[in-house]
């Protein structure tokens, strides 16, 4: 399998007035073309930070960051402008790109369309439901097809029913569009329940501290979370993260 | 058709409703009906100098005599148009002024302790100075209405320029978006309802301006009759140019609430 993206003994240090923050240190690992991986780790480790490196905002302070392709950056909120419609919402990053051809319009339409967000593409972000609206921040994603998806703990602004049902959408559709996507979040049977691997950071300066494959293949989160292993796994983590 | 979709209930409610506007509007108009008359009454009786207190029939007659010899509406236009120039110059060099400092960094934290002190400055301590630099003409009102406006209209915009939402901004970033492409998508647009609450303030700002323009310097306005009026002891003069000052001034902000209403008509399509 290619390596998509890897990242080799990383540092990254924050510089503010006050002082010096590392972030990341020693930070080593890869994620392979297709590959679901998951990144949890206590809220502060530096979590953020590593998804801003892989994207290329950031410059790691020490270390090297190799990434084939372009990225897809999901949020926490949606962070859908509210005086564009879904649509329109939707062609952002076509825009910004200039690639803002009727035939990747055509797609990205083909792909909103897809996912159940036709009816919606005129409409305004405000007259969506917070899982709609994740949805269509998903469909934003994807438009400019990325070769990488990196996702910020997409689900966390959601309540609990909601996030189950975002989390099982997203993952049906990263799955049946094929993408790599590298998703960080501090909930663990949310981990369980997307990832192929599972990484586990220590608490700041990030490191990985343990790399887990899951062999739940394409199983989508709800049948997950109903497999006998599946608790297993979270005791194992749970350990993990509060050693 | 005139069928009613709505319930008994609600047709009571629309119509409680109804009969509470209307009563604040005749109690609205019989305070102002009861205050002319007051005015009217006690200086018809000699209770109160009318050579001191004026009355609302010697404000219609110099009203009507300001007609006549065709000075009311030369005194009408001037003030107007220099408040007007005044608030178009300031609105629209205030918000290039605060584009520019959102856009650098350096320059706003260079230019920060100037804008804090000319806000600070009474601006019409400067009046001698301004008479110096640009005469006892329109010129001289309409820059310092400028002055008047301008460090609102930077501040105002400047903190809804910087608040623009940091996330958003990561978004755009990540979809390798340059600085001007944030500015044009993101930071323009989200500044919307800042643009319209400026205005609305500045309109009040450009009055203040243009008025205190005339009282330092001025041959002709509003500001001119209310100085000269009271130099020459024509309380008849000071109170009308009032009252068309205060008709304005009402005018001028129920257009800028049209106007807002139009703009976030507009907004939400
Ligand atoms: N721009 C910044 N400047 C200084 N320190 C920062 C900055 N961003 C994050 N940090 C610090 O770096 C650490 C890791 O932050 P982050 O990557 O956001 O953690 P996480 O996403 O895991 O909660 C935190 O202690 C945070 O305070
Ligand atoms: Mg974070």
């Amino acid at each position: 399998m290619k390596n998509i993206l890897q990242f080799e003994n990383v540092r990254h240090i924050y510089h503010t007035p006050r002082g010096e923050v590392v972030a990341a240190e020693g930070l080593t690992f890869s994620v392979d073309e297709g590959e679901f991986v998951a990144i949890i780790g206590p809220s502060g480790c530096g979590k953020t930070t590593l998804l801003s490196l892989a994207a290329g905002l950031l410059k790691p302070s020490a270390g090297s960051i190799v990434r084939e392709g372009s990225c897809g950056y999901m949020l926490q909120k949606d962070e859908l402008f509210p005086w564009r419609t879904i649509e329109k919402n939707i062609f952002l990053p076509l825009e910004i790109k200039k690639q803002n051809t009727p035939a990747a319009r055509e797609r990205a339409l083909a792909l909103a369309e897809k996912y159940g967000l036709g009816g919606f593409l005129k409409s305004y972000p405000a007259q969506l439901s917070g899982g709609m609206r994740q949805r269509a921040a998903l469909i934003r994603t994807l438009a400019t097809e990325p070769d990488v998806l990196l996702l910020d703990e997409p689900f966390s602004a959601l309540d609990y029913q909601t996030r189950l049902n975002v989390c099982e959408d997203v993952a049906g559709i990263i799955r049946s569009e094929g993408k790599t996507a590298l998703l960080i979040t501090h909930d663990i049977s949310e981990a369980i329940s997307l990832a192929d691997r599972i990484l586990v950071l220590t608490a700041r300066p990030a490191r990985v501290s343990h790399a887990h494959t899951l062999g739940f293949g394409d199983l989508p989160p709800l049948k997950r979370r109903e497999q006998s292993s599946f608790s297993g796994w979270f005791e194992t983590l749970w350990r993990e993260l509060n050693a | 058709m005139k069928h009613q979709s709505f319930s008994h209930e609600h047709a009571l409610y629309l119509r409680a409703r109804k009969k509470n506007l209307a009563l604040v509007w005749i109690l609205r108009l019989g305070i102002l009906a009861l205050l002319l008359g007051a005015w009217e009454l006690v200086t018809a009786l000699g209770w109160i100098d009318p050579f001191i207190m004026s009355s609302p029939s010697r404000i219609a007659k110099t009203i009507a005599s300001l007609y006549a010899d065709g000075s009311l509406f030369y005194h009408i236009g001037v003030t107007l148009w220099e408040t007007l120039a005044g608030f178009a110059i300031a609105v629209v060099l205030g918000f290039a002024v605060a584009l520019l400092l959102w856009w650098s960094d350096t320059v706003r934290r260079v230019l920060e302790p100037y804008i804090v002190v000319i806000n600070a400055l009474p601006k019409i301590a400067l009046g001698p100075l301004i008479i110096v630099w640009f005469g006892t003409g329109s010129e001289a009102i309409v820059f310092m209405t400028v002055l008047v406006g301008i460090i609102v209209a930077i501040m105002h915009m400047l903190s809804a320029f910087v608040g623009t939402d940091q996330n958003k901004i990561l978004l755009m970033r990540s979809m390798g978006a340059n600085k001007w492409q944030i500015l044009q998508k993101l930071v323009l647009p989200s500044s919307y309802p800042a643009v319209i609450s400026m205005l609305k303030i500045n309109v009040g700002m450009a009055w203040i301006g243009s008025i205190m323009g005339e009282y330092i310097v001025s041959r002709a306005g509003l500001g001119y009759l209310i100085v000269y009026g009271g130099q020459v002891f024509k309380l008849d003069l000071v109170m009308s140019a009032t009252f068309i000052l205060c008709v304005l001034a009402a005018g001028m902000y129920f257009l800028v609430v049209l106007l807002e209403k139009a703009l976030v008509k507009n907004a939400e399509r």
